[in-house]
């Protein structure tokens, strides 16, 4: 009888931490939906901020944020796929190889408020990049490149070994191995980890605010500043200037987020079915 | 029923011009680290015919297989002295690369290893590797080879399907085709059948008879019935004590060894008595 009880707690107690996690996501959700669903509109989406409230819409800040994780994108993706490369088929495993590893960890850890101030003095100040699409990029790639780094390298290794067996088999060189089979078959895991990263970076708020400024401004070129989705949110709730807009760009930005999980999963999916 | 066809391989075996060395193996040592895998083996392959390596698993015959496409170099710690020739020429000597060798022997592994792309790309992978470019050449190369590999009618509606839908003994029969894109002198079969369906290795020995007139074959099998049906020489490891090296016990025509062997641990072997 005690065992059962004991048996019917446990079960209990895992099935009220599982809940937690799907409530605490679920409520999250509902409460930025609730809150900011009757500012969403077409002209909120598409439109530029107008007047001290900030009515209108948060067009600018969508294209900044957009603009700047595409570019941080196209920065971190072949520094950290090659590094990836390097440590997993190409480094002698041993301290040095260890050593890299371990500073991506702590890369990875690093506060983005360091990072952002980081980026400050480096691409906006020393690198005379200004407040910029450019620095902030650059600063997000350092954000992003341990996580892409560390994912792609998984994706390497989980390659298995009888597959490249067979490409060397026929005669291919160790570079062939790599960019035919071996980069192709671990793709959907690497494509996977940049977007995640991707991800983290939209929603990234220090360092942007840091490296990008504050001005709203729908940045064309590399070296134009602008204010992201992430900044805008954090000003007008912080400076009370109009809430309901934060919760709507509140919810747009979790809408975008959601997409790009969902679209790694898509890819993932995909490939799988063509892979076999 | 093993009797049968070994009369039937003997007939077949003694028809035949006695055929030159392919490969040639002298006091071959080989070395994982510190440990030994095999030691002192000299021997030879004859060329445009099967050869079979049979022994008890983890007799080093597989370590073996892949000291004539110097896969083994991939492993790291590895090393071996003694001298492996093909066609005459040292396979290991300094100017050698290794990348020219296995585009001459070829390798087929126990577990079927289609790369994650469609069936035509895995077959037209090797010639594309080797600078074949136009679509109408490789067409062909695609259909040849994966005739040859006895798959062609399995899979010619559907070549542009991954590789990795197949079933597992098409699967093989794939990666056989897909060896046979790049026309190797030497075929290295590593217990191709023993992860695959009955039907498949009808199949795969069928083709194996068909190639033999133009291929040198050298099959590692722990299945003896096999060996009997598909090689006309056979080549017996053992390894007798656990952590001392293997040896090459016996070697010789496939129908001597399995009716006549000289060496009483080969027969202890093949009439079942270990292993």
């Amino acid at each position: 009888m005690n065992k059962r009880v004991t048996n019917w707690i446990a079960l209990g107690a895992l099935w009220a931490a599982a809940l937690t996690t799907v409530g605490v996501l679920g409520t999250l959700l509902l409460y930025v939906i609730i809150n900011g669903i009757g500012a969403l509109s077409l002209r909120f989406v598409f439109s530029a901020p107008e007047g001290v409230r900030m009515e209108g819409g948060i067009w600018p800040t969508i294209v900044a944020t957009v603009y700047v994780t595409g570019l941080a994108m196209l920065i971190v993706t072949p520094i950290a796929v090659f590094a990836a490369v390097y440590l997993a088929e190409y480094a002698r495993q041993g301290r040095l190889v260890g050593t890299i590893r371990f500073a991506a960890d702590t890369l990875a850890s690093v506060p983005s408020i360091v990072m952002g101030l980081f980026g400050l003095a480096l691409f906006v100040e020393a690198l005379g990049l200004g407040f910029s699409m450019i620095s902030g990029a650059l600063a997000l790639s350092f954000l992003m490149l341990p996580i892409v780094m560390r994912t792609t390298e998984e994706a390497i290794r989980s390659v298995p070994k009888y597959i490249r067996w067979g490409s060397y088999g026929l005669g291919a060189t160790k570079w062939q191995t790599v960019r035919k089979v071996v980069l192709p078959a671990a793709s959907p895991r690497i494509i996977t980890g940049i977007i995640l990263a991707t991800g983290r970076a939209v929603g990234e708020t220090a360092v942007v605010i840091f490296t990008m400024g504050t001005m709203i401004n729908t940045p064309m070129l590399p070296l134009d500043p602008g204010r992201s989705m992430t900044v805008h949110l954090y000003i007008l709730a912080m400076e009370g200037i109009n809430l309901p807009a934060a919760y709507g760009t509140a919810l747009l930005l979790v809408a975008m987020i959601l997409g790009f999980n969902l679209l790694a999963r898509f890819i993932v999916r995909r490939n799988r079915r063509m892979m076999g | 029923m093993i009797e049968s066809r070994l009369h039937g391989g003997a007939a077949h075996g003694s028809d035949e011009v006695e055929a030159a060395d392919k490969l040639s193996v002298t006091d071959l040592d080989f070395y994982y680290g510190d440990f030994q895998a095999l030691a002192g083996v000299t021997v030879g392959v004859k060329e445009r015919a099967t050869t079979a390596f049979i022994g008890p698993s983890g007799c080093g015959k597989s370590t073996f297989l892949r000291c004539f496409n110097r896969m083994n170099d991939l492993i790291p710690g590895t090393r071996l002295t003694g001298r492996i020739t093909l066609d005459g020429e040292d396979i290991y000597a300094p100017g050698v690369d290794p990348v020219d060798l296995r585009r001459r022997v070829g390798m087929i592994f126990q577990q079927p290893n289609p790369f994650p792309m469609s069936i035509y790309d895995n077959v037209a992978y090797g010639p594309r590797l080797h600078g074949v470019k136009k679509k109408a050449r490789l067409d062909d190369i695609v259909q040849q080879s994966l005739e040859r590999a006895n798959v062609w009618r399995e899979v010619k509606d559907i070549l542009g399907r991954g590789g990795l839908t197949l079933s597992g003994g098409q699967q093989q029969r794939l990666c056989i085709a897909r060896v046979l894109a790049v026309r190797p002198d030497v075929l290295l079969m590593d217990e191709p059948c023993s992860a695959i369906d009955p039907t498949s290795v009808q199949k795969i020995e069928d083709l194996m008879a068909e190639l033999e007139s133009e291929i040198t074959i050298v099959i590692v099998t722990h299945n003896m019935q096999q060996a009997a049906r598909v090689s006309q020489f056979t080549a017996f490891f053992l390894q007798e004590e656990t952590n001392e090296p293997a040896e090459l016990v016996e070697y010789g025509r496939t129908a001597e060894l399995f009716t006549s062997p000289e060496d009483k641990r080969t027969e202890d072997y093949i009439t079942g008595r270990f292993g």
